[in-house]
């Protein structure tokens, strides 16, 4: 679709004298450069606060967990400080600023120290266990009702006034009230436990037992099967959203002069719903999107765990219940430099959709 | 939805009559147009009525009795009994006070926040706005629940304006980036402008000529500021990082989901209880937002 309606939409801006190449350089220098650099400047703040968070507040867990080694079991001070030491990649001993250094070299290796509760675990190999199941199931969830929201948002805009449009509104407004996890609570409550309707039980965790991780129709049925229940929830409590935003954005396109000039040149009207006003609609969902993505994979740490999936949002709620600080904070790193990195893939894609954003006339 | 309700600063270039016959013409469609904002209004009053005047009548305590253990509604316990025997309306009514004031305090704070940074990026403009969007930025990046999920385990929130300004410090970001757009567009505009001109300061520009004009969109922005701090309220609760004593609905929650009441046949009032209250009390906000976007934003309005 893109490509074959891009000079319609863009008519202002296809100016032969302009290269390619000086295009392509443009965009780099600003556009992508400056969202690279907030990218890196996110990861950097969030990486600095958390080291200050577990480092400087009173009572910090390595100084807790330091204590506990001595009075628990005995050890001298060197020990349990070795011991902090390889689990929180932390060298205790040297002044606070070094351990800064250390710990941002660490980082940079991909070194996040070790579990607590689980002995003899990096923390890395637990984040890589969970994390693609999340990405899977929030990936869908999110796919999905942003497809489903703006169709139906149009379908509002068009007919707005009409007894459908009232209809979906008070869905939409309801779907955007209900917070997620109590909507999990409800699903399993009343779908699952009172109808019996769903195999709750049955559909926890990832993967049935005896299914192996393979390229095979049974592996994606049976991932699809048990990442269900998440995605609707994920699906039903975010596609209200979706569906008011595009409803008052269409609203605002409709008005445009170049959705009139298309009627009075006699285009057909699926045309000019489809590629002059829903393309120019979607458009600005597109910022929103790059929020949606840090909201919903926050919601999992609230939904997995309902549901046993097996995902970083019940081993995060798991690291939190047990005070596992360094998973804690290597959980928080990690998903939010995945954030980070979905975020910018939105943006480059937005970048492409709308022109006006490359050459800086859209910020 | 930023873009979509910009178009609300109205030009303040007419006359006194015109703003007297604009505000009655405005007071007619208020109640015209809010037919479903008035059904909002009615729960939310319902709900503060409930949350504030509520406690006022119930007795000193609420008894534990291990007899009398996830009940269905009897006539001495209307809504029945929790895991310990306890009254459950006697929790709903006394659960609502602490969730509203810590929510308005928030929104109270991010709304403060965006406003005045985001009218001042907008009006200096130079290294202040480069700054202030580059920290709005990093802050809308992070996930903001399981920033607040981790954070409440460092740091005790065990008094509600803690809590309150945590709820706040994450909430700012969407509210600042528009109300800075809309100071630029403002900017532009005439009166501006000449009070810019006239050489009147900062303040007077800010308070007098930019700000009256957003006044709609702040409001919209505060009710949905409010939803955005119940919600995150009610899941640091949930996630029972939140030490503070007494009946909460987000409390009732965790209680009931990690006592295992589900799959108790009778617990299903307990159960249902505060997840209703709290999606009424959202679903409240959301119809007023809705309305009032409606009446302020007549794009939105014609057919």
């Amino acid at each position: 679709m893109a490509v074959v309606t891009s000079d319609v939409v863009t008519a202002p801006d296809h100016d032969e004298s302009v290269s390619t190449v000086t295009r392509v350089r443009g965009w780099a220098s600003g556009y992508l450069a400056r969202r690279l650099l907030r990218a890196v400047i996110t990861i950097f703040f969030v990486t600095t606060f958390i080291f200050f968070l577990v480092r400087l507040l009173p009572g910090s867990p390595v100084d807790v967990y330091i204590n506990q080694q001595m009075t628990l079991y005995g050890y001298s001070y060197d020990e349990a400080a070795n011991q902090a030491r390889s689990l929180f990649a932390i060298d205790t001993d040297k002044p606070m600023l070094l351990q800064y250094f250390d710990y941002l070299g660490n980082l940079a290796q991909g070194n996040l120290g070790m579990s607590i509760t689980s002995p003899g675990t990096t923390v890395w190999e637990i984040i890589a266990a969970r994390l693609p199941w999340t990405i899977f199931s929030v990936g869908t969830a999110l796919i999905l009702s942003f497809i489903s929201g703006i169709l139906l948002g149009m379908v509002m805009a068009y007919k707005r006034g009409s007894g459908i449009d009232s209809a979906l509104t008070g869905i939409a407004s309801i779907s955007s009230s209900v917070p997620n996890f109590i909507g999990a609570l409800l699903l399993i409550i009343f779908f699952s436990i009172r109808l019996e309707w769903i195999p709750f039980t049955d559909m926890r965790g990832s993967l049935s037992s005896g299914q192996e991780v393979e390229f095979s129709l049974a592996f994606v049925a049976d991932a699809f099967y048990h990442a269900a229940l998440p995605i609707t929830v994920y699906f039903l409590t975010t596609i209200g959203g979706w569906m008011l935003l595009m409803k008052s954005s269409t609203i605002g396109a409709l008005e445009e002069d170049f959705v009139t000039a298309g009627r009075a040149r006699g285009i057909a009207e699926w045309r000019i719903a489809l590629f002059y006003v829903g393309r120019n609609a979607i458009l600005p969902l597109f910022t929103q999107l790059t929020i949606a993505i840090g909201f919903v994979v926050g919601g999992s740490l609230l939904i997995e765990p309902i549901f046993s999936y097996e995902g970083i949002g019940t081993e995060l709620w798991g690291a939190i219940q047990r005070r596992d600080y360094p998973l804690l904070q290597g959980i928080f790193l990690v998903v939010t430099a995945s954030v980070v990195v979905a975020n910018l893939a939105a943006d480059l894609l937005y970048s492409r959709l709308d022109p006006r954003i490359r050459s800086g006339e859209g910020e | 939805m930023a873009e979509a309700v910009v178009h609300t600063g109205s030009p303040s270039d007419a006359g006194s009559a015109a703003v007297a016959r604009k505000k009655k013409g405005f007071l007619r469609l208020f109640v015209e147009r809010n037919k479903v904002g008035m059904i909002g209004y009615a729960i939310f009053f319902a709900i503060v009525w409930i949350a504030f005047i509520g406690p006022l009548f119930l007795p000193e305590e609420n008894p534990t009795d291990v007899s009398i253990i996830y009940q269905p509604p009897t006539w001495d316990h209307l809504l029945g009994t929790d895991f310990s025997g306890k009254d459950v309306l006697y929790m709903v009514v006394n659960g609502g006070d602490t969730l509203l004031i810590v929510s308005t305090m928030a929104a109270t704070g991010s709304t403060l926040i965006a406003v005045v940074f985001g009218a001042l990026a907008g009006l200096l403009g130079g290294k202040l706005d480069t700054s202030v969007l580059m920290i709005t930025d990093v802050v809308l990046t992070v996930p903001a629940i399981i920033l607040l999920g981790v954070m409440a385990v460092f740091i005790r929130l065990d008094n509600i304006f803690l809590l309150a300004f945590i709820l706040a410090i994450f909430a700012w970001p969407t509210l600042l980036r528009a109300v800075r757009a809309q100071v630029l567009s403002l900017k532009e505009r005439e009166y501006v402008e000449a009070a810019r001109m006239l050489d009147l300061p900062l303040r007077h520009v800010l308070f007098k000529e930019v700000l009256p004009n957003m006044m709609p969109y702040i409001v919209i922005n505060f009710v949905i500021a409010m939803t955005g701090a119940i919600y995150a309220q009610v899941i640091l609760y949930y996630l029972g990082l939140v030490p503070l004593q007494g009946d909460n609905w987000g409390l009732m929650i965790q209680q009931a989901y990690t006592k295992g009441a589900m799959f108790y046949q009778d617990s299903i009032v307990y159960l249902l209880a505060p997840m209703f209250m709290i999606i009424m009390l959202q679903l409240s906000l959301v119809m007023i937002s809705r309305t009032l976007e409606d009446v302020f934003n007549p794009r939105l309005r014609e057919v």
